[in-house]
């Protein structure tokens, strides 16, 4: 007879007892609500009472009644292509030329990854002092250079490019993730390509590239997960420029100048915990998860993350 | 050619300068309005005339600082501890025992990982109402003693580097799954296990939608992040104590990762090059 955590049963308990915390998070803060989202997204609830069932009544708002809804879209969709791109491309430029120093290596890293640290509403607020439109340094540095700056964080147009280069100027995680990924490069691909004559550019483009294409990859998920959720720099950003002594997340300074940087997850937040809309917001989350989920499974198909086991 | 080299040398070296620069601005920029006077701050000096240390003092005296870190200790402090306790058996389970379904369950992880929190926040905000908890920050920390998504898959990509001999070998000599997971596997572990715990510790001193969501009502439970979202003057924004504020709310972070500074770096190549 085999003892008993040899036998298949007693593996069995081993490996649940091993993933039980999970097995009860992953149930409770993942299954549950997600299912219940789904559930809310058909009814009328404001908390106090019981949920009513008004069928796509929700859908329809969203789709096609809410005009408010369509430019926190818009918002969104704007920061996931743009700050997508620019991310990934940013990240990738610093690392390069980072990877390309003899010395100082350790140095440049770490200042280019400091910022990364920063808390998110700290970085908002250093961000909207430096830009601001009278009195910041950078349209002080721009009068100098004899340029108009513009007044970034207070006009519709240039919100958002502010809120670019604040997300540019955390990009230290994905670009020490490239980094890496560039040392990992076989420098004697490189030697060979360019005894055979290839230019810089085509060694990047045909060496370079290829070999870090599944980090490549991850940076483009990572980053478009990461505007999908795009809250707290928007709303704290709007908050601050409008001068208001206004609680944060409140309705009147929300997506400060004009709704331009009002986003989608902000308007989650507003109708469903302000407004106390339950239901809208759970439609909402639905329509954000379907995004988010296209998005996770293109990534494990294109990934195959950890399917086969590093040996 | 060497002439080529030298001048390919100092190009590289100053980009890499002006790069290093250009993301450190902003925070020395930051640093030095926070010694400045409200009114020098609304002028274009750079340099602060006379160094007012007291701005410091002063943030103190204007917010509940104190609770406000007290509250971000505690949110932070526990959800690492309780992450810690919850996820190395998990991550053990997925990297180290061999059973069907471990792949998949992983995939779930990485569904998790990926999930915006502002899905599921309609349920969890009832859910925890129905607890009577909202108001406080019990709602995020206690999700971490059933484990945390991304700190379950950083901390199996660290125990996946660790050969399974040695899990076997321990095995050999007696001892039992827990024993090799804690005598074998968390000793070796032991950069990966901080990494993940300063990534967790990280994540939640600056969550803002989180607290933002339960305990925005309620200012005597509000941690650093929201606190700081919510500093302003009685008039008008005034800068030099905001920046006061940002400094110190920046502060224990930037210390933590110069303390830590490689255990960070290898954490985040992790996340990403071995995936």
């Amino acid at each position: 007879m085999a003892p008993p955590g040899r036998s298949p049963f007693g593996r069995r308990l081993r490996v649940l007892a091993f993933m039980a915390p999970w097995i009860v998070g992953f149930t409770a803060f993942f299954a549950y609500p997600l299912l219940a989202t789904g559930y809310f997204s058909f009814t009328s609830y404001d908390l106090l009472g019981e949920p009513a069932w008004v069928g796509l009544r929700n859908y329809a708002y969203l789709f096609a009644g809410d005009p408010v809804v369509r430019i926190a879209a818009a918002n969104t969709v704007w920061l996931v292509v743009v700050l997508t791109v620019l991310r990934v491309v940013f990240a990738l430029g610093v690392a390069s030329v980072i990877a390309r120093l003899r010395r100082g290596v350790g140095l440049v890293r770490t200042l280019c990854y400091l910022p990364a640290l920063a808390p998110p509403v700290a970085a908002t607020l250093a961000f909207v002092f430096l830009f601001n439109p009278g009195t910041g340094p950078v349209n002080g540095f721009l009068r100098v250079l004899g340029v108009d700056g513009p007044l970034w964080f207070n006009d519709p147009a240039w919100a958002k490019p502010a809120l670019t280069l604040l997300t540019l100027w955390g990009c230290g995680e994905l670009m020490i993730i490239l980094l890496a990924a560039l040392l990992d490069v076989p420098a004697e691909l490189h030697e060979a390509a360019a005894l055979d004559g290839a230019g810089a550019w085509r060694r990047f483009r045909h060496i370079t590239i290829p070999s870090i294409a599944p980090v490549l990859l991850f940076g483009v998920v990572n980053s478009v997960i990461f505007s999908l959720q795009y809250f707290t720099q928007a709303v704290v950003a709007g908050a601050v420029a409008s001068g208001q002594a206004e609680v944060v997340g409140s309705s009147k300074v929300l997506g400060f100048p004009d709704n331009s940087t009002l986003t989608f997850p902000a308007w989650l937040y507003q109708q469903g915990f302000h407004y106390y809309n339950m239901g809208y917001a759970s439609a909402m989350a639905v329509l954000l998860f379907a995004f988010s989920l296209g998005f996770t499974i293109w990534l494990i198909r294109r990934m195959r993350i950890g399917v086969e086991e590093a040996a | 050619m060497n002439r080529h080299r030298t001048l390919h040398w100092i190009a590289v070296h100053s980009l890499g300068l002006a790069l290093g620069a250009m993301f450190l601005l902003p925070l020395v920029f930051v640093l030095l309005t926070a010694f400045m006077s409200d009114e020098q701050a609304l002028t274009a000096e750079l340099w602060p005339r006379d160094w007012r240390w007291e701005n410091f003092a002063e943030v103190f005296v204007r917010a509940p600082m104190l609770s406000y870190l007290g509250n971000s200790l505690l949110y932070s402090g526990l959800a690492t501890a309780f992450m810690l306790v919850s996820s190395v058996p998990v991550a053990y389970a997925l990297s180290k025992l061999r059973w069907r379904g471990r792949n998949a369950a992983f995939l779930l992880v990485i569904a998790a990982m990926m999930l915006p929190p502002q899905v599921t926040a309609v349920p969890l905000y009832i859910l925890w109402a129905r607890f009577e908890l909202t108001g406080s920050l019990w709602p995020l920390i206690i999700p971490h003693l059933f484990g945390d998504a991304f700190s379950i898959f950083l901390l199996r990509q660290f125990f996946l580097t660790i050969p399974r001999s040695y899990v076997d070998a321990a095995k050999v000599d007696g001892c039992g799954e827990l024993g090799a997971m804690l005598r074998v596997v968390v000793p070796m572990a032991r950069p990966g296990i901080a990494a993940a715990a300063m990534f967790c510790f990280l994540y939640t001193w600056n969550d803002f939608f989180g607290p933002l969501l339960y305990t925005g009502e309620n200012e005597s439970s509000w941690p650093l992040s929201v606190g700081l979202a919510s500093f302003r003057g009685m008039h008008h924004v005034e800068w030099n104590l905001t920046m006061a504020a940002t400094v110190l709310v920046m502060l224990p972070v930037v210390v933590l990762f110069l303390v830590a500074q490689r255990a960070f770096v290898r954490g985040i190549t992790f996340t990403g090059v071995k995936g």
